[in-house]
């Protein structure tokens, strides 16, 4: 197991990976050495596989060709060093529809989310991805992987053979989202009940409690006790930091 | 653990002898069949809702394979409907005995992402609460701990120690459990009169409840005879599953995400020891958590001595609304690496949070770690994992 | 004196033994009631820095016991659809029955004892092992996994640890020259302590390392902590009673410390000195008889409160841990003892 250590070789910085240029106001997601390192060398390591690259607060992060997703596995556990897997997960980009229809249904209290499509960092294929994080126990380093999963085959390499606790993470995040991970040994529920229908967090997967009730504390759905009518219901409107204090 | 069966004499015995055939085969072949046992989901020794299937040979268990799931909340799902401060009411109750502490990462994303600084005294609380959380679930897993093993008084002085840290929790934010009090910028309240001289007595208390702990349980023969060389977790394999925190530090790997990770809250400025031990059993596990619950006294006493003065709460608008972009942030929770992956769009609630747990992890290596143990070693690795089951569950 | 507290009526043996029934079957329960009270429910309680019951009876919930068995005692006969029925009742009645047995030998005064055998010892180690075909027959029956788990230990355990509670007692047989345990009693009392008498002389002192196996090997018996693998509360939570509930569990409960309370009288009895007072301290007998329980009572609260004392302090050894103590550790010792009380009782 190689230790990423930093070094001030000086190695030529790719503009894609480039930290801010010295200026008033430091960039916040500007890497630190160690980890710009660590970006590079990936990069030489999987070459054409990377699709894109990004940084958010200090942290690299990459996107990888669908094909080449267990081989950067293999790259950062076995060349880098990265021996820690922190998590597997999926994300559905499509921003999700309105509860109850485009006439605005009775919940208003959720917060409004933008209805065009934005895909993020590193950007994306189509509406899903696949995105983990693995890291160093030694050093101080870690990077985040992105890889797209198509729509209509919904297949992604499983990472089982390289790092084996991604088992129970390869199977939350199919259950979740629908994503078959090719090699898992026994892709079966771990959450949910067997035998449930449906992929939750899938954007187009409604929040069933909020269809069939209204959230409680937008309207008191029933009288306060002593009938005070003049009296304004508790609650508090949702979309403000108000009832926060 | 298969018995090979002795060959069949041959003697000359009258088979009418034999009542039944049973006793004429009895002594020839000793066939003993597997047994599934299921250890849950109501077990007082699973600390909640988790089902073990176990296949034992005799009191070997041959395969383990954890069910989780009967706590799960969906909380991925109900985030994205939202607004930040009120996800942190749904968030502490991932980790509930440690609640302050799954809060903090959260909002210092949202911070992140806003380009908000917390005040001074503000991340100076915030870390003292943290610690505090930290000392009171350690507190309990140390006398708990001792229950699983089959001593019954160990749980009663960790409950009871540990009151002393909820009373000082509540004091501040109103809640024992679910304090719910850091804000997008800041914190709710500050800190009330005569607080932190309270603390200080209290730490005293925890202090000397560790050497009870240490002589009580850390030092009978019995409890080493029952921990030592049970359940070990090689470290390559504990990374590889993703096992963080004490649990990772108890065989011998020194990560600590305080002390080594993306500066967060006041850490860079403490002064602190991270403990590993080499083992990697049960018993390592334990003295752990041990070392860092009066490593944690002594944070808080020198976070205590440095706490600035000053306001609680940045400049933030009455609506919260995070610009867009990605953030992850990771921490060392007590229970091991807990971290959130937030997606913003510019809204007033988040588009998708990752919630990584770390119980989460540290459950998925059972099946591995199971393997060819006793029933009994079963319990006490479950207890000296330390989960919480809102934390596997979300 | 002796005049006035000696009398003999002669009631013929069918109304003694009638008198001996009675007694013994009010005493078993009612030992069981003490020795929960007192050290289940209080002495854990202040060990563990709470007060336990208080409010039953008024006087710091002395009550509490009684009232539980009432509860019982009106509970509905739950039975597991697929258990073995008449297996499944007939096992409390085993334990229990075993320990009424136990305590027909115990002698708590010159005479007050229900029959005087000869091989009091032996008998008394011969019957406290009937329960564990009790415990067999109540996991077996009980149609449940964690039932068998727990039996099939404790069948392993009480019969390894029978062999360190011989041993033991056997040390002190050699040493009083009797089975008898009225005899041994007498032995401790009448005897002298390199020429000091007045203390008798309690074998405790002389078999200390007798005193030590029969403390362990009686908290093994029992199915306690250290050794309570059978009834692992955070494992099998009770293991083979598991399925007991109401007044079968009532019987359980009886015979557990009932038993617990019949051996720390046979330690009382042949390590303390039993009911007796010192010989040199010349106490009539008819003195003695009404002293003498007081005095059995006393010792055996002692005793007891050493063994319950352990089992709310240390964490419980595992199966095969327990197993290789009985035969690596306890029994090699019992023998060495045996040797060594042989060879000086021959030579002192």
């Amino acid at each position: 197991m190689t230790d990423v250590t930093p070094t001030d070789s000086g190695e030529p910085q790719e503009s894609a990976t480039a930290t801010a240029v010295e200026e008033v106001a430091p960039d916040p997601h500007a890497l630190d050495d160690a980890h710009a390192e660590l970006l590079a060398r990936f990069e030489n390591e999987l070459g054409a596989a990377v699709l894109d690259t990004g940084k958010a607060f200090g942290m690299p992060i990459v996107r990888v060709q669908r094909n080449e997703w267990r081989r950067a596995a293999e790259v950062c556990r076995y060349t880098l060093g990265l021996d820690f897997l922190s998590y597997i997960a999926g994300i559905d980009w499509m921003p999700a529809p309105k509860e109850g229809g485009d006439d605005g249904g009775s919940d208003t209290s959720s917060p409004v989310q933008p209805t065009e499509t934005t895909y993020g960092i590193t950007g994306s294929d189509g509406r899903y991805q696949v995105f983990a994080r693995v890291q160093s126990t030694h050093g101080n380093v870690g990077i985040t992987l992105k890889v797209d999963v198509d729509e209509d085959a919904l297949l992604v390499q499983s990472w089982v053979p390289v790092y084996p606790g991604a088992d129970w993470h390869e199977r939350e995040t199919w259950e979740m989202y629908g994503f078959v991970f090719e090699g898992h040994p026994a892709l079966r529920h771990l959450y949910l009940p067997t035998g449930f229908e449906g992929h939750p967090l899938r954007k187009d997967y409604p929040l069933l409690s909020r269809v069939v009730k209204p959230w409680p504390g937008l309207v008191d759905v029933e009288a306060m006790p002593g009938g005070d009518d003049d009296a304004e219901p508790a609650a508090a409107e949702p979309a403000t930091a108000e009832e926060a204090s | 653990m298969s018995t090979t069966n002795p060959p069949l004499p041959e003697f000359d015995i009258d088979p009418r002898a034999f009542r039944t055939l049973a006793d004429a085969q009895m002594g020839v072949e000793l066939d003993t069949g597997d047994m599934i046992l299921n250890l849950g989901p109501q077990h007082p020794a699973t600390h909640g809702t988790l089902r073990l299937v176990v296949r034992l040979d005799g009191e070997r268990v041959i395969a383990a394979d954890p069910v989780i799931g009967y706590m799960h909340r969906g909380y991925e799902k109900l985030v994205e409907f939202r607004t930040y401060p009120q996800i942190t009411t749904l968030i502490n109750r991932i980790d509930w005995l440690s609640s302050f502490a799954n809060e903090v990462p959260f909002i210092d994303a949202a911070e992140k992402l806003m380009g908000v600084e917390a005040p001074p005294r503000a991340q100076y609380i915030r870390t003292i609460l943290t610690e505090l959380s930290r000392i009171s679930t350690f507190v309990l897993f140390l006398g708990e701990m001792g229950l699983q093993v089959g001593a019954l008084t160990p749980a009663f002085y960790g409950f009871r120690d540990r009151e002393h840290v909820v009373n000082l929790i509540e004091a501040v934010t109103g809640g024992r459990f679910h304090p719910n009090f850091n804000r997008v910028g800041g914190l709710k309240d500050d800190l009330p009169w005569g607080w932190v001289n309270e603390t200080r007595t209290v730490l005293k208390k925890i202090y000397d409840a560790c050497d009870t702990f240490e002589d009580l349980v850390a030092g009978n023969e019995i409890f080493h005879a029952r921990t030592k060389g049970v359940g070990i977790i090689p470290p390559e394999i504990g990374a590889a599953y993703g096992v963080s925190g004490s649990n990772l530090r108890a065989s011998g790997v020194d990560w600590d995400l305080r002390r080594d990770g993306a500066p967060y809250l006041v850490y860079p400025d403490l002064d602190f020891k991270v403990w590993t031990h080499p083992d990697g059993d049960s018993f390592a596990r334990y003295w752990v958590r041990l070392q860092e619950t009066r490593e944690s006294c002594r944070m808080v006493l020198q976070l205590l001595d440095a706490l600035p003065s000053g306001p609680i709460m940045a400049k933030v608008p009455r609506i919260i609304k995070v610009p867009e972009g990605e953030v992850w942030t990771e921490v060392e929770n007590p229970l091991g690496q807990m971290g959130y992956y937030v997606f913003s769009k510019g809204a007033t609630g988040p588009f998708r949070v990752k919630i990584r747990s770390a119980s989460f992890s540290n459950v998925s290596i059972l099946p591995w770690l199971l393997r060819g143990v006793f029933v009994p070693d079963v319990i006490t690795i479950l207890a000296s994992l330390y989960f919480i089951l809102g934390d596997i569950d979300r | 004196m002796t005049s006035a507290l000696s009398f003999a009526v002669d009631i013929g043996w069918g109304t003694t033994l009638a008198i001996k029934t009675l007694v013994i079957l009010m005493i078993v329960p009612a030992t069981a009631l003490i020795l929960g009270y007192t050290f289940l429910l209080k002495m854990m309680s202040h060990m563990q820095s709470r007060l336990g019951p208080m409010d039953p009876g008024g006087f710091h919930g002395w009550f509490q016991l009684v009232g539980d068995g009432m509860k019982f005692m009106q509970k509905e006969d739950i039975m597991p659809a697929e258990a073995d029925r008449r297996v499944f009742a007939m096992a409390p009645m085993v334990v229990v029955v075993s320990t009424f047995l136990i305590f027909l030998v115990i002698p708590a005064g010159p005479d007050i004892v229900v029959k005087n055998l000869n091989v009091g010892v032996f008998y008394a180690l011969a019957v406290s092992s009937l329960s564990v075909i009790g415990v067999l027959m109540a996991g077996w029956a009980s149609a449940n996994k964690f039932s068998l788990l727990g039996a099939l230990r404790a069948a392993a355990q009480l019969i390894a640890y029978e062999l360190p509670l011989l041993l033991a007692i056997v040390g002190v047989v050699i040493q009083a020259s009797t089975m008898n345990l009225q005899g041994i009693v007498g032995a401790q009392s009448a005897g002298s302590i390199f020429g000091f008498d007045g203390l008798g002389n309690p074998y405790i002192l002389t078999q200390f390392v007798g005193f030590a196996l029969f403390m362990v090997a009686a908290q093994a018996e029992l199915t306690q902590t250290p050794f309570d693998m059978p009834v692992a509360e955070s494992e099998l939570v009770a293991g083979y009673m598991v399925e007991y509930s109401g007044f079968r569990f009532l019987f359980f409960f009886i015979g557990e410390f009932g038993t617990a309370f019949a051996f720390a009288a046979i330690a009382a009895t042949i390590f303390l000195g039993g009911w007796a007072l010192p010989a040199s301290w010349g106490l009539s007998v008819g003195l003695m008889r009404f002293v003498g329980p007081a005095v059995l009572f006393a010792k055996i609260m002692f005793v007891a409160f050493l063994m319950f004392w352990v089992r709310f302090t240390y964490p419980r050894l595992r199966e095969d841990q327990l197993q290789a103590l009985a035969w690596k550790v306890l029994i090699p010792i019992g023998l060495l003892n045996i040797v060594a009380t042989a060879v000086l009782k021959v030579a002192m």
